[in-house]
């Protein structure tokens, strides 16, 4: 025993000297110390990160059976979902994998407003973080063509359409994202091609980047107290904890397994979400004559639907589609400098006065009343609705700066708070 | 559901029309796969009355008969009509596009995923039950629930004719809900309603011819009931191992949960140390 386990401790010393193996497994898992105050909402970056695994892999092996082509495409995910052994599985990890992985990345998101983890100096984390959003919404709609049913066709239809709303170059820029004058088997083929060669790998160097930059500056934590204020003699915070084992195995493995368990539960009996994660309509190949009744996307882009439909008017001579596209894209866009918005002296939301509490709970309400108006046929109720939402959307940044300047905080507490 | 109910609720929830696919409501049917009999007498209709015109171009017929445990020699001679056809090949039929555009107005439609596409089963199952003859169209039969359909009513034998008069005599309704009755034959009062107050009022708007078709009527609601069970079962075969599978997984998760937890409680500790 005594010698295997000095011919590993050599080995190791041999790799050692060449590649910083474990000076990197120390500085990122054994030896970074967490704040011991980490609640339930810290779980979403580990599961994000076992549904992006879950993604990569049931991904690889769909590829392996799926043909990109216009009209091969529908028929060979019927034959993984008949034929290849298990190819449901995978077809149904990865469309349900999809689903949670905004399901996810939305809490992980709203931890980051709930306790401040964006301010100063996890400003980068925050933009790389809204990059990886930005990525993934990329790579849902990417994907979401390939199965090349009919809600994938006009969804995709509808969307890239939007380029032509840009003046000038709009039209032709619309045939260049598409590569054909219509949605083509040549726009499934490119778009095959993005999804699983660049921005997985876009995806794959952004996380890297995420993680490299909260190891950094170290983790937030629900109070927004810094732990490296208090150290023991050894330097290291009185108020942290070793992420590995932990956190690893003291928090997120029965998170995982708890997780893992609503997530097998609507895989195996309820795959299709009663028609929000996998559409009545795509089981129907693409039809260019054949508008679907209700042109919907994917559930997590509803929110941003809506606003691109709240846009009903047109402004100095632009068309409303125009500032719908605006206004979608702002509503994204926005998200990138709420660092610099948020001027309180106090991270989270414990601390933060009545101001941020109440434009916090709006901005919730109005982006669960704008997810849902973007399921739906739009009347003109509806449409004043989403304005409202709109309106309620951006007011929570734009008034950032001044309600969390002026509002009363309560005084935060020297060292972390453990139940 | 309550048909009444439901055009109340249209009234009130605009977005439900659109939610059921618009048009008459739909009758509600439990399939059930773990009833073979009933998938093949499913599959054995659909192969003499609906393959002439609609494939299932997805599905094998090796599969089929594998899950609904019908033997091979049985599938091959009964329910496969080419004999250079094999076990193995997908259920295609010879119908060519064009002719079958010039026909019907429309070709025919795979129908694999049909039961997925309607959103389940009750879509084909109210469908198959509610032609009935109107010699406004050029193959004489409509259909309540697919308005001015290309389809002829194929299962006309079995069913017999249906016809949808202009007024019906309906039951009246008392200002309480309930059913008016005379008050010395106790025999039910009725009323005559025409037109489209029928359906408002929730009333099925067809009658059956006496003494045509082979079938009584609840020989046939039956028949497409098994039918409409076969769809459901072809438009996802892997339904069967997906729901048995699932239950395995997640005991095997909860038992698992358990562990996961007692473990991380021995490292929690160190959490207040």
């Amino acid at each position: 025993m005594a010698s295997i386990e000095q011919s590993f401790k050599e080995i190791m010393e041999w790799v050692d000297d060449r590649l910083p193996v474990t000076e990197t497994y120390e500085k990122h898992m054994s030896k970074y110390w967490a704040p011991k105050n980490f609640n339930i909402w810290y779980i979403f970056g580990v599961l994000a990160f076992v549904v992006l695994v879950n993604q990569l892999l049931t991904g690889i092996w769909l590829t392996m059976s799926y043909v990109p082509t216009g009209e091969g495409a529908f028929a060979s995910v019927e034959y993984i979902m008949r034929d290849v052994e298990y190819g449901w599985m995978l077809r149904y990890m990865h469309s349900t994998g999809a689903s949670a992985f905004f399901v996810v990345v939305y809490l992980h998101m709203f931890r980051g407003l709930l306790y401040g983890s964006y301010q100063k100096p996890r400003e980068l984390i925050w933009v790389f973080g809204m990059l990886i959003y930005l990525a993934l919404m990329a790579e849902g709609f990417f994907g979401y063509l390939l199965p090349w049913g009919n809600m994938s066709y006009w969804g995709a239809q509808v969307i890239v359409s939007l380029a032509g709303a840009i003046p000038v170059v709009g039209d032709d820029l619309m045939v260049w994202v598409r590569g054909d004058f219509n949605m083509s088997g040549v726009t499934l083929n490119r778009f095959f091609a993005l999804h699983v060669v660049l921005v997985p790998i876009v995806l794959l160097v952004l996380v890297v980047l995420h993680i490299l930059a909260l190891h950094e500056v170290g983790s937030n934590n629900p109070d927004g107290v810094d732990i490296k204020k208090h150290l023991d003699e050894n330097g290291r915070p009185l108020d942290g904890i070793q992420f590995h084992p932990y956190y690893t195995i003291g928090h997120d493995l029965p998170a995982i397994v708890l997780f893992l368990f609503i997530f097998c539960a609507v895989m195996f009996f309820y795959p299709d979400g009663g028609g929000y994660f996998i559409e009545h309509p795509n089981y129907e190949p693409a039809d260019p004559l054949k508008t679907p009744e209700l042109i919907a996307p994917v559930w997590y882009y509803t929110p941003f639907y809506s606003m691109l439909r709240a846009a009903t008017f047109p402004l100095l001579g632009m068309t409303a589609k125009f500032w719908g596209l605006v206004v979608m894209a702002g509503a994204i866009a926005i998200l990138f400098v709420v660092p610099w918005l948020d001027r309180s002296p106090v991270k989270s939301m414990r601390y933060k006065g009545w101001g941020s509490k109440i434009s916090l709970t709006l901005f919730i309400i109005s982006f669960f009343i704008l997810g849902y108006l973007g399921t739906v046929h739009p009347t003109p109720g509806r449409t004043l609705l989403a304005q409202i939402c709109t309106a309620i959307y951006f007011g929570f940044f734009l008034l950032m700066p001044w309600y969390t300047s002026v509002e009363k905080t309560k005084p935060v507490p020297d060292r972390v708070t453990i139940k | 559901m309550n048909r009444r109910l439901f055009a109340l609720l249209l009234v009130i929830f605009p977005g439900i029309a659109f939610a059921a696919g618009g048009g008459y409501p739909l009758d509600h049917m439990t399939p059930n796969l773990d009833d073979k009999a009933s998938l093949q007498r499913g599959a054995q209709t659909y192969m003499n009355y609906c393959l002439g015109c609609h494939s299932l171009q997805y599905q094998r017929y090796k599969r089929t008969a594998d899950d609904l445990e019908i033997p091979e020699g049985l599938m091959l001679e009964h329910m496969v009509f080419d004999p250079n056809t094999k076990i193995g090949d997908l259920i295609e039929n010879n119908m060519s596009k064009e002719n079958a555009k010039f026909w019907f107005g429309a070709a025919p439609p795979d129908l694999t995923l049909h039961s997925n596409l309607k959103g389940g089963p009750d879509w084909l199952y109210t469908y198959l039950r509610t032609f009935y003859e109107d010699d406004s169209r050029p193959l004489g039969v409509n259909n309540l629930v697919f308005e001015n359909v290309g389809m002829p009513h194929v299962l006309a034998g079995l069913q017999g004719r249906q016809v949808r008069p202009e007024c019906m005599q309906v039951p009246r309704i008392a200002s309480n809900g309930g059913v008016v009755r005379d008050p010395i034959t106790i025999e039910i009062v009725t009323e005559e309603m025409c037109g489209t107050d029928l359906l408002d009022a929730g009333h099925y708007p067809l009658v059956k011819v006496e003494g045509t078709g082979s079938m009584s009527s609840d020989e046939y609601d039956t028949l497409v009931y098994d039918l409409a069970n076969f769809m459901y079962y072809v438009g996802e075969p892997a339904r069967m191992d997906r729901t048995r599978i699932g239950v395995y997984v997640l005991l095997f998760l909860a038992f698992f949960y358990v562990f996961a937890l007692l473990l991380g409680r021995e490292y929690e500790k160190e959490f207040h140390k």
